[in-house]
């Protein structure tokens, strides 16, 4: 019986490293492709300038820190406020502050930017501000299902054997939420790789510059390796995301 | 007797005072005034229907549940008011399935209260093994597992140990054996026993189970409704003279069987065995039955647990002994009862069977005759004892110490001489009807309302004489004083 259940979950833990292998590979050689492509293609030189190595390294660090900006602010208060909003007396606010939080999920990005850009001016701040909008409710919800999720019988087991509320919370609760949070966090971070391209239109900067310059000149090679970089990019921090999950997972769930 | 007993705390006792429980200001109490007294260093069973207050009941002694009104008393201590997690960490706590953590190993598991109590690694380590040892797993095999790794009856036992890591006084278990199939429920209630031999724990056990309720007890609470106790008694009196048609239809069906059910294996001679081991040649141990005039042989490891069991037939055949457990061997335990005895001889159709006590150590051989003829003798020996307190009127029981009737006490505490120490107490305690026996209905009249007198009150000092009996740790002189007087 135990070794059934054991050979399923090696054969699971299998395929999830499997998976873990092979992403990298995609990723680098659909890399390598756009490189030889533009190596490769008649450039003009606006193009030339535009698809320079330096000029793109420049505008993936910019996304990058959009990203990871964005995404430590959300995880600083998401998270927090998921623990909060699952303690006793404030359990019966949940499901209010869900539904805002699904607001900023809903709205169209692209207005949600644009809306914060007309109030906190264009630039990085407004497009980081609008990015931790979309990207709350994931981890939000996510740290709120998770904690829900957690056997109350092994709460109360906690709490009888003399644990704190506290050490109930950072010993059992959180441990046994994370796996369901950390999917949270990185649907989060999925989300605002894509959605910090928006940031261009507000000049927040980031690939999404290689877009908006690809569409207003009409120079497609611009337009479609930007597409391409900023998917490259959601796949690369995805791979990272899940190897971290892999590892961070508690051992014996 | 074992060292463990004096170096490990034994049951402390509990006093539930005139507590009321309301859930959300409820109008319908889920417990109603309830007074009980819990004796240190045995087994009481709150049984009943769903949702009459059992784990209610349960969870305020260790204040899960904080009572709405009332006093808890554990060994004369108020403990209503002090800080709740401190009071856990002294009781030791077991749900249904073990209530393990998933995430933390076995080991880890074990050894989370005495990690909050400050002990150091290398005593926390020692103490896992000892407590594995104790409930019958091998330390080195299931040290470093995760509870899914583990049977439920595996995980059982180390929620069991984890309750009995900080060695408390007190064990509260709510329906511990409900999540396992019946052979491995009669093996882990077997090992409770056994357990409670050892260490003389006070344990309070919530149960569906009334033929458990019969088993483990020392004392039996029937509750209904509202924790309104029917009945509080032994189980023999509540199967012999039953307190109302409640009670009986509780009981259910075969009272008279039931009662086979007080006799234990421990009670009667077992035969000793012709004693083989693994490294010795077959011929030789053939020889050695031969001379004895058996028919077996019982092949023994190093620690003395049963190996296999060999017929003269075998021994002729074989050319080596075995060194591996033989699982199908019919094993009993020196705690289970005759019934459960009878049970296993018959179902390996041998007649006869293996007694194991703690870990599994051979104690000797239990034939069908044996059985019958220790039966008919339990039968001839009944004896009556003095039930703790247990009421809904808010009437206190008094413990002695106290001025104005200190002499009335005192008669009190003679006429408790006899109050057993607990029916699972270890071969060599001086319980006067340890193994329990069938009462005689002729004699009985259970008074579960009876105020004279506190069974813990009257054995303390008799208890505090023999280091083997359930002594509370508190000893005579912290005795409580009653805080007020009676209502
Ligand atoms: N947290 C709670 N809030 C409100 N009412 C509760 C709560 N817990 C229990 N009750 C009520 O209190 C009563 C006693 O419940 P309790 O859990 O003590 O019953 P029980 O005897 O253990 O039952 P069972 O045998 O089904 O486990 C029930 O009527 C139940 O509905
Ligand atoms: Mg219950």
């Amino acid at each position: 019986m135990s070794t059934a259940s054991d050979s399923a979950a090696l054969d699971t833990g299998r395929r999830q490293w499997t998976g873990l292998i092979v992403q990298p590979i995609v990723i680098l050689l659909a890399l390598g492709a756009v490189a030889l492509w533009i190596s490769n293609a008649d450039l003009t030189d606006t193009e030339r300038v535009t698809l320079s190595v330096s000029y793109l390294w420049g505008l993936t660090l910019e996304h990058l820190k959009l990203t990871v900006v964005a995404a430590v602010i959300v995880l600083v208060l998401a998270i927090p406020l998921g623990i909060l909003l699952t303690r006793g007396p404030f359990r019966r606010y949940t499901t209010p502050v869900m539904a805002i939080a699904n607001i900023g999920q809903s709205a169209p990005a692209i207005g949600l930017v644009v809306l914060f850009a007309f109030w906190l001016g264009f630039g990085f701040e407004a497009t980081v501000v609008a990015l931790i909008l979309y990207a709350f409710l994931p981890v939000l919800g996510n740290t709120i299902v998770g904690l829900r999720g957690v056997d109350g019988r092994l709460i109360e087991a906690g709490r009888g054997m003399g644990m704190s509320a506290a050490a109930v919370l950072f010993k059992i609760e959180l441990p046994l939420a994370l796996p369901v949070m950390l999917a949270g966090i990185r649907t989060a971070l999925v989300l605002l790789v894509g959605t910090a391209t928006l940031g261009a239109f507000i000049d927040g900067g980031g690939l999404g510059l290689l877009i908006t310059t690809g569409v207003n000149l009409a120079l497609d090679k611009v337009l479609i390796t930007g597409s391409l970089l900023v998917a490259l990019l959601a796949l690369t921090i995805d791979w990272i995301a899940r190897l971290f999950e892999q590892v961070a997972r508690p051992r014996g769930l | 007797m074992s060292e463990n007993t004096d170096k490990s705390s034994t049951g402390a006792a509990i006093l539930i005072e005139n507590v009321t429980k309301r859930y959300g200001g409820g109008k319908k109490p889920a417990v109603d005034q309830l007074t009980l007294e819990i004796p240190a260093g045995q087994i009481v069973m709150f049984v009943g229907p769903s949702g009459c207050g059992k784990t209610t009941t349960l969870k305020m002694i260790n204040r899960l549940i904080e009572p709405t009104e009332g006093r808890l008393i554990i060994n004369g201590e108020d403990v209503t008011d002090i800080n709740g997690d401190k009071l856990r960490r002294k009781i030791g706590y077991v749900i249904q399935a073990g209530g393990l953590l998933p995430h933390l190993t076995v080991a880890a598991n074990i050894g989370l209260v005495p990690k909050m109590l400050g002990w150091d690694k290398s005593r926390i380590a020692e103490r896992v093994d000892e407590l594995l040892d104790l409930v019958s797993l091998d330390a080195d095999t299931y040290r470093d597992r995760y509870p899914k790794e583990l049977s439920g009856g595996q995980q059982q036992r180390v929620g069991v140990a984890r309750a009995l890591a900080a060695d408390p006084p007190v064990l509260l278990m709510d329906e511990p054996f409900g999540a396992v199939d019946p052979i491995t429920r009669q093996r882990l209630q077997d090992e409770l026993i056994n357990i409670q031999a050892e260490l003389h724990k006070t344990i309070v056990c919530v149960t569906h189970d009334f033929d458990e309720a019969v088993k483990l007890g020392d004392w039996i609470a029937v509750f209904d409704e509202g924790a309104r106790i029917v009945q509080y008694d032994t189980p023999e009196q509540i199967l012999a003279n039953p307190a109302n048609e409640f009670v009986e239809n509780f009981i259910g069906s075969g009272a008279g069987l039931k009662q086979l059910n007080f006799a234990r294996v421990k009670d009667v001679d077992m035969r000793p065995g012709v004693i083989g081991r693994p490294e010795q040649k077959p011929a030789e141990v053939l020889e050695l039955v031969t001379l004895a005039e058996r028919r077996n042989a019982v092949i023994l490891d190093q620690r003395d647990r049963p190996l296999a069991w060999l017929s003269r037939e075998q021994l002729k055949r074989m050319t080596e002994l075995p060194k591996t457990r033989d699982e199908n061997l019919p094993l009993v335990s020196t705690g289970s009862t005759l019934n459960d005895a009878l049970d296993s001889m018959l179902q390996a159709s041998t007649g006869s069977a293996i007694v194991v006590g703690n870990r599994d150590q051979f104690q000797g051989l239990i034939s069908v005759e044996t059985v019958m003829n220790a039966i008919r003798e339990l039968r001839e020996n009944a004896s009556r004892q003095q039930a703790p307190v247990g009421n809904n009127t808010g009437e206190i029981p008094r413990v002695n110490g106290h001025g104005d009737d200190a002499a009335e006490d005192e008669a009190g505490a003679g006429s408790h001489a006899a109050v057993r120490t607990g029916r699972h107490a270890a071969p060599g305690d001086q319980a006067p009807s340890a193994g329990g026996s069938a009462a005689e209905p002729a004699s009985a009249s259970a008074e579960p309302e009876t105020t004279s007198g506190t069974p813990w009150a009257g054995t303390r000092p008799e208890q505090g004489s023999s280091a083997a009996d359930g002594t509370p740790s508190g000893g005579a002189a912290e005795n409580p004083d009653r805080p007020e007087g009676r209502p």
